[in-house]
Order: C-alpha cells, then sequence, then structure tokens
C-alpha cells in the first residue's frame, strides 16, 4: 500500500475523539482492579474485626493517608508518561514526599519510643506477611491498570511501567488497610512501601514487554 | 545559499495556505536580516497550522485531518530519511509505521501541548524500537534533536513501502478486517457497514479501532 493510500484510508470515516477518554479508562481500571482486590481481601485476609471503630480514629485514616497520597502522586506522574511528549519534570518528587513524610514521623516516633520498644514498632507482628498480601492484592489492579496504559502512547516504557506498578500497589495498599492490625507508623513506613515496591519494581522489569507498541 | 534553500523550503507551505502575501515579505525581509530567527518563525508557523488541523480532526473532521496526515508524512520522511542513512530502503516502512502510531495515539494528543514534542516522541520512540531491532549502523544523527522533527518536507517517497499493509489487512479477524475494509477504504457509513456486515454500530466502531493497533502490531513485528 502506498504512504498516500494508508493516509486516506487513516483519516476516511473518522469519528471526534472523546477527551476525556484516558481519564475514563484510568476510572474503570481502578474501580475494577480495586473491586478485585476487595474480593482477595474478603477471601483471602477478611476485614480487620474492629473496622467500625476505625472509622472514627483518626490514626486509621493517616495509615489509610499514606497509600492513598502515593496512588494520586503516582497517576499524576503516570498520566503525563502516558502522553507523548509530556514533560513529567519535577513531578518525579511527587512519589518520594509522601515516602519522604512518612519516614520523618516514623523516625520521630523511634526516637520517642521507650528503650527496648523499637524493634517491637518496626515489626509489628505481621512483618513477614504484609509486603507480600499487598503485592497479592495488586495483581487485579496491575492487569488493569497496565490494560488502561495499553490503550495510551507510553514511550518511556521502564518509567510506565514502575508508576502503573506503584499504583497498582498503593491502591492494593488502601484496600489492604480494611484487614492489616497494625498501627505503628515505623511499620507502615518500611512494609506498606515495601508491599508497594513489589509492583513498582515488576512493573520496571516488565514494562518493555508489556507496553510494547 | 544552503541555508537559503532551507529556510525556503520551511515557507513553502505558507504560500500554499495563501496567507497574506505581505507578511510573507515581511518574513522574507526579516530572513535576510535574521536567518535563525527567521526558521523559528516559520517553524512555528507550521505547528501552528498542523496543530489547528490535527485538533479540527480530533473533532471529527476529515479533511482537515486529511490535510494534517499529508503534511506530516512529508515532514516523517524527511526526519526518518536523515536519520537512516544506510537503511533508506526502510525509510517509507517506518514513515508508515509512523503514520499509524500517530493515529491509534492521537486520543492522546493535547491541545494546550506543543504538537512538536508530541509528534517527535512517537516518531523517536517509532525509530528506537527499530533500531534496537537492527544494528545501530543507521544512525547518523543523535535522536533527541527535537526542533526538527516537522522542520523539512519530503514529499515524495524514495520507494515503496515494502511493509504490504493490505496484506496485513488480510490477516485480520473478520470482525476487525469487514469494518476497515468498508469504513476506511470503500468510504461507507458505519451504518451501512452495520447492516452489509451484520455487527451492530458499536461492534463496527470497535472493530475498526482493534483492527488498525493490531495492523500497527503487526507491522512492527514486520519491520523488527
Amino acid at each position: 500500500m502506498k504512504t498516500d493510500d494508508l493516509v486516506s484510508l487513516l483519516a476516511t470515516g473518522i469519528r471526534p475523539v472523546d477527551r476525556h477518554v484516558m481519564r475514563r479508562a484510568f476510572v474503570r481500571a481502578i474501580a475494577a482492579g480495586g473491586a478485585g482486590a476487595l474480593v482477595l481481601l474478603a477471601l483471602l485476609y477478611g476485614v480487620r474485626p474492629d473496622i467500625r471503630q476505625m472509622l472514627v480514629t483518626p490514626l486509621f485514616w493517616l495509615k489509610v493517608a499514606l497509600p492513598f497520597s502515593l496512588a494520586v502522586a503516582s497517576w499524576l506522574v503516570l498520566r503525563r508518561l502516558v502522553v507523548p511528549g509530556a514533560d513529567v519534570g519535577t513531578r518525579w518528587a511527587m512519589p518520594l514526599a509522601p515516602a519522604l513524610i512518612v519516614w520523618i514521623a516514623a523516625l520521630a516516633v523511634l526516637a520517642n519510643a521507650p528503650e527496648g520498644d523499637q524493634l517491637r514498632l518496626i515489626l509489628g507482628l505481621t512483618w513477614k506477611s504484609c509486603p507480600f498480601n499487598i503485592a497479592l492484592l495488586s495483581l487485579p489492579l496491575c492487569v488493569t491498570v497496565v490494560w488502561a496504559v495499553r490503550q495510551m502512547a507510553p514511550t518511556h516504557l521502564r518509567a510506565a511501567g514502575a508508576m502503573a506498578g506503584l499504583l497498582a500497589g498503593a491502591v492494593a495498599t488502601v484496600v489492604y488497610c480494611l484487614h492489616c492490625p497494625e498501627m505503628e507508623v515505623p511499620f507502615w513506613a518500611i512494609w506498606y512501601l515495601a508491599g508497594m515496591l513489589i509492583p513498582t519494581l515488576a512493573g520496571w522489569l516488565l514494562g518493555p514487554r508489556l507496553l510494547r507498541w | 545559499m544552503g541555508a537559503l534553500t532551507y529556510h525556503l523550503e520551511a515557507i513553502v507551505p505558507e504560500l500554499l495556505d495563501n496567507v497574506d502575501r505581505s507578511n510573507f515579505r515581511a518574513t522574507f525581509t526579516r530572513m535576510k536580516r535574521n536567518p535563525e530567527r527567521a526558521s523559528i518563525d516559520t517553524m512555528d508557523a507550521v505547528e501552528q497550522r498542523l496543530r489547528a488541523l490535527i485538533l479540527a480532526g480530533l473533532d471529527g473532521d476529515q479533511a482537515a485531518y486529511h490535510a494534517f496526515l499529508t503534511e506530516l508524512t512529508g515532514r516523517l520522511r524527511a526526519f526518518v530519511r536523515r536519520r537512516l542513512y544506510q537503511l533508506q530502503d526502510e525509510v517509507e516502512d517506518i514513515v508508515q509505521e509512523t503514520l499509524l502510531a500517530v493515529h491509534n495515539a492521537r486520543h492522546t494528543y493535547r491541545a494546550e501541548e506543543p504538537l512538536t514534542a508530541w509528534v517527535h516522541a512517537i516518531a523517536r520512540y517509532k525509530l528506537m524500537d527499530f533500531l534496537r531491532s537492527r544494528s545501530r549502523q543507521g544512525v547518523t544523527e543523535p535522536l533527541d534533536d527535537l526542533a526538527d522533527v516537522l522542520s523539512y518536507s519530503d514529499e515524495v517517497p524514495a520507494n515503496d513501502a515494502r511493509l504490504d499493509i493490505n496484506g496485513l489487512l488480510q490477516q485480520l479477524p473478520d470482525k476487525q478486517r469487514l469494518p476497515i475494509q468498508h469504513v476506511k477504504l470503500e468510504g461507507l457509513s458505519v451504518a451501512e457497514t452495520a447492516r452489509l456486515t451484520g455487527l451492530s454500530e458499536s461492534a463496527v466502531k470497535v472493530g475498526i479501532h482493534r483492527g488498525l493497533k493490531a495492523l500497527a502490531a503487526k507491522a512492527r513485528l514486520l519491520t523488527s
């Protein structure tokens, strides 16, 4: 086929493009993947029994704020990465901000803790399983977010993969908060972040293969 | 003199567009005084014109979109040709692949972003993808040179594409191939195509969309 003919083919019968199509793809991906994570949570771990009380506990919401802000930050970066030529610029710092804040808070908590109590604050009761639980819950989100990104046009595939993984991991962690009994800042600062880093790393590794177009 | 030819070349489309001649003359005079400045001005004109065309195209204006793709083709061809000295036979394939990519990614173009950066990122991505699967012998210029993705135009292909888009089209499943054939090649409406094929109208639209993406993926496998 001659190039002129290809141009005619592409231009013939076009329809107006929906300007919100990208945002809608992300919303759908988060909704569907989040629902999947909720189902997994209900089947595998269950909601913590004192959840009603948690809903009026400020510390619980502070805990949710960590993955929630990371989800927003990674989405803000990802929505630039899926547009060819869009400059990410200083937005790269956004996912680092929540991590930095929680680390500072964790260090403050540890510094003020009574001698010998630090290890308990860091390890809690579930440190061995927490990151892997989060990674498992992120699986449906990884699928749906990658599906959304594949409808767009990322040109830096590792970066886009990593941010897609972080978004999936962060939303999965929000869901995991419904189960997780840990209420210490140092615990979140290490194990929640470790859990979110697993899909982030997977996205960085698999991005070139999954997102190529 | 070489520089002058280059600037004139960049200006010619302006003439075709029937812009105010006095304006052109002013540009021309300024160019003689300050070639660099004039070059930037005219590139800005290309950006503005192509941007207006693609935005109209995104609103469904077929003629504008056709004009956009036609001018883009020449500029992509020049861009790719100057980067593949030893692989001239592949130029037209990459041009076609990039056009498919531009079309399939058109919903990601944001009116507030510069079109040059958007086109360059896609062209660069496609070229890198191609070069990665080859030896890098053909690269003669750094690909990061953003400014010139739209600077030059080659209207005439050196040779036909070796890529056989028609042949690839035949490999698609019916629910993608038939909508593309009827709507995109024969120019039938979606409604007519739906009647003809027994597919629903939304299935026709989805078929075109998925079919063109599948076509792009097949083209990529062939060139890489």
